[in-house]
């Protein structure tokens, strides 16, 4: 099933009359008519209509955009599905939110970096014209800073990882509580690096903000002990690193080495071999419906996965439980989240393939 | 890119590579040389008295047509030169499918607009129905953009033709349309059903729509003296036969539905009939004020002038002259390159400008469509000149003709075979 926006906030007696007016144009909505006058009101689906594009260094552009309804405040660090149609064809991809949450003008962005060969990248940063239309899907992400601030922090970011980061350094200056911050930014040259003018800037202004460059390029890739040169008290502060899977790893075998495994918060842009902390469960039987294959999880194996062992074809998509390409509507039994351990399951209930096992025998319409 | 051609097969390949001819279930062994349809014997005799051999053919209560059984295509083909076709045909869908882009998403968005503007517009004329111009611009807007929805959008958008765009609203999942028939239904007939055993007499249920004999092979029986009558009477109400047909009472009598299912399905219909009955015959009519009884008799006469119109187009799509019927024996063990053959043998063409198409939901195109049912039938202008091509190539008919001579030949055999006997209907020669 394509994916949509996400719902509005719309109240219920907005509702009620919509529905009512819902007569006059059935089997079409209201909102299928007030498209024609602004896409942006869509009581159905939230879009956001980009209003300015910049560039933002490093083969990155900045995209803001203006919500079609009143922004309902992400937490710095979190990430937005953001739908887009390129050369006719609507395609989804999930983007960390740049913005301040309490930007007084209500506009998000976000900055997606060039990858060559992607379809969506290229089209943001050297197509897309202000005015285009795009679709806000759900918020998501547990990458956020505690509450309360944490009084002294290390953000490690690598090439676009600055994206989640930059989004708490701005709310974070905002808020003037820059007190006490260590970043450490990779890339490979000065001119990669993303959102460098502005970087410089809070560095010059906040005194509490140390920024350090790691020019990999000339340097190699940052390691763990020439974090420990950067920032020798790395292991009283809380952690937040953000990059390339290489890089991740290395840090967090330090962190589980040495350090507070639970003091160091990660964000992955790619999927990762080990889906997430979630304790794992029993798993079990797996119907699929519509095709009818068997298959088996012993539990630390997602419903996607058991499947395609199986030979099933089910579709799938980012495989990190972003996107909801691969979501089927269980039948029966219960599912374990792998990234939270959370076991949950209704009859009826649409759930992600790529990060639930099942935790005991289920049937799924797929 | 054009499609890869290899060298033209030759038309008649050695006799003893062709394999035996099946003869079409039902017809006698080969009939005697002069028996045959005018244009395979050059009888003058016949050629010039086609009624005489009519009638020698045709006896009283004769189960169908005269030893004259027009010869398919079908088995001029040898099974390579089937698996060629089928193999050249996929190539040219590949070839279109490839390049679907930005400009197909504008033409289905543009056409979706167009219809929201003609139907907006429509109806606030008919507000003031009262007042006669008004009531004729309203109708006609009204008239014209039910057609557009029900056949240039939603008949293709049902198709899954624009799936591939991903968009959450225009895909075959989630799009309705204003017609008794619920998507769900309909894209299990039309979709899977019909376009699956197009023209296999006792599969293909659109045949006659069960309820007209429209094939001399079809066993006559007297409620089909009431044919004409019955047609003029779906035509009306188009929308209503085709969710009726849809609800499929032979599966029900064998027993291969259940009575929930039945049920299920006629609630369905339900929601769909009260949705519309609200809304073309309560809501806006209410809304007209002291024009109400005119709005009234506007959205109706638009709902008959939707349904007149689909019937007359799709009944051109399968039904006229040319095209062939096929028995259930005939496409026994039936290979991909066989399916594209029935698909061209049992459909026609309507010809027309750009707007004619425009407004018949490309089924003008019904050739390619049954061909390509998934592609974006914007596409199927531009594919018609490579299938006619590949037709010649491979000696097939590419089944055409203007519409009053479809239509034309569409009614007289309803008429015809309203009464017993008949025969298949002399095929162009190729």
């Amino acid at each position: 099933m394509p994916e949509r926006g996400a719902t509005p906030p719309i109240s219920r007696m907005s509702r009620r009359a919509l529905r009512a007016i819902g007569n006059f144009t059935s089997p079409l909505a209201p909102d299928d008519y007030l498209e024609l006058v602004n896409p942006l009101w869509s009581t159905r689906e939230l879009r956001g209509r980009v209003e300015r594009v910049e560039p933002a260094g490093g083969d990155a552009v900045t995209v803001t955009i203006k919500p079609g309804w009143e922004w309902e405040r992400h937490r710095p660090g979190q990430y937005l599905r953001l739908g887009i149609e390129v050369d006719g064809v609507h395609h989804w991809r999930a983007y960390s939110l740049t913005s301040d949450p309490e930007r007084p003008d209500g506009r998000i962005s976000i900055t997606p970096k060039l990858v060559s060969g992607g379809k969506v990248s290229p089209y943001l940063c050297r197509r897309v014209r202000p005015g285009a239309i795009v679709r806000l899907g759900g918020v998501e992400g547990t990458f956020v800073l505690p509450d309360p601030l944490p009084p002294r922090l290390l953000f490690v970011s690598a090439g676009s990882g600055i994206t989640p980061i930059v989004s708490m350094l701005r709310s974070l200056a905002r808020r003037e509580a820059l007190d006490d911050v260590v970043h450490v930014h990779c890339a490979r040259s000065t001119e990669q690096v993303i959102f460098r003018g502005e970087l410089d800037e809070l560095h010059g202004r906040h005194r509490g903000y140390r920024l350090n460059e790691w020019l990999s390029g000339t340097h190699g890739r940052l390691t763990p002990a020439q974090l420990q040169e950067l920032c020798p008290d790395w292991r009283e502060r809380e952690a937040f690193v953000c990059g390339p899977a290489g890089l991740l790893s290395t840090l967090g075998e330090r962190w589980r080495e040495a350090g507070d495994p639970a003091r160091m918060h990660v964000e992955r842009f790619q999927p990762a071999e080990e889906l997430g902390e979630g304790e794992r469960g029993c798993g079990g039987e797996i119907d699929l419906c519509v095709s009818g294959i068997r298959a088996h999880s012993d539990g630390s194996q997602p419903i996607l996965l058991a499947g395609e062992q199986a030979g099933a074809e089910l579709p799938h998509g980012c495989r990190m439980g972003i996107c909801h390409s691969c979501v089927g509507r269980l039948r029966s039994g219960q599912v374990r989240d792998l990234r939270t351990g959370r076991v949950h399951g209704q009859p009826g209930e649409l759930l992600r393939t790529c990060i639930n096992a099942p935790e005991g025998a289920i049937e799924i319409e797929l | 890119m054009s499609a890869t051609a290899t060298a033209a097969p030759p038309l008649q390949p050695p006799a003893e590579a062709r394999p035996p001819l099946q003869p079409p279930a039902g017809a006698p062994l080969q009939p005697p040389a002069e028996a045959r349809p005018p244009q395979s014997s050059p009888n003058p005799d016949r050629a010039a008295n086609p009624a005489r051999s009519a009638r020698r053919g045709a006896g009283k209560g004769a189960r169908f047509a005269s030893a004259a059984e027009p010869e398919n295509p079908l088995h001029r083909l040898t099974p390579e030169q089937i698996e060629q076709l089928g193999r050249e045909l996929d190539a040219l869908h590949e070839e279109i499918y490839a390049d679907l882009g930005e400009r197909d998403a504008r033409y289905i968005r543009a056409t979706i607009r167009l219809h929201r503007q003609l139907a907006l517009g429509g109806r606030a004329l008919l507000l003031g129905s009262r007042r006669r111009p008004l009531w004729l611009a309203g109708t006609a807007a009204l008239s014209i953009a039910k057609i557009l929805e029900n056949m240039e959008i939603g008949h293709n958008v049902l198709h899954g033709q624009w799936d591939w765009m991903n968009d959450p609203d225009i895909n075959s999942r989630t799009w309705d349309w204003d017609t008794a028939s619920p998507a769900e239904a309909w894209r299990h007939s039309h979709n899977y059903e019909h376009h699956t055993f197009t023209n296999i007499r006792g599969k293909d249920r659109d045949l006659g729509y069960e309820i007209m004999r429209i094939d001399p092979h079809q066993r006559w029986h007297p409620v089909y003296l009431l044919q004409p009558l019955y047609n003029l009477l779906l035509m009306g109400f188009f929308e209503w036969g085709v969710a009726l047909h849809d609800l499929n009472f032979e599966a029900l009598r064998k027993g291969e539905k259940s009575k929930e299912q039945l049920v299920a399905e006629l609630k369905a219909i339900g929601v769909k009939a009260r949705r519309q009955a609200v809304k073309d015959y309560i809501a806006w009519p209410a809304l007209s004020g002291r024009s109400w009884r005119s709005t009234l008799t506007a959205n109706f006469t638009a709902n008959i002038v939707r349904n007149v119109w689909a019937h007359s187009i799709i009944f051109c799509g399968h039904f006229p002259d040319q095209t062939y019927t096929f028995s259930e024996k005939e496409v026994e063990n039936e290979t991909r390159g066989g399916w594209y053959v029935r698909q061209l043998l049992g459909s026609a063409n309507i010809e027309g400008g750009p707007l004619f198409h425009f407004l018949s939901g490309n089924l003008g195109f019904q050739v390619e469509h049954h061909l390509f049912p998934d592609l974006p039938s914007n596409r199927y202008r531009e594919v018609a000149p490579r299938v006619r091509e590949i037709c010649e190539r491979y000696g097939l008919p590419y089944n055409s003709g203007p519409l009053h001579r479809q239509l034309g030949s569409v009614h007289r055999t309803i008429l015809r075979l309203a009464l017993p006997g008949g025969r298949p209907r002399p095929k162009p020669k190729v």
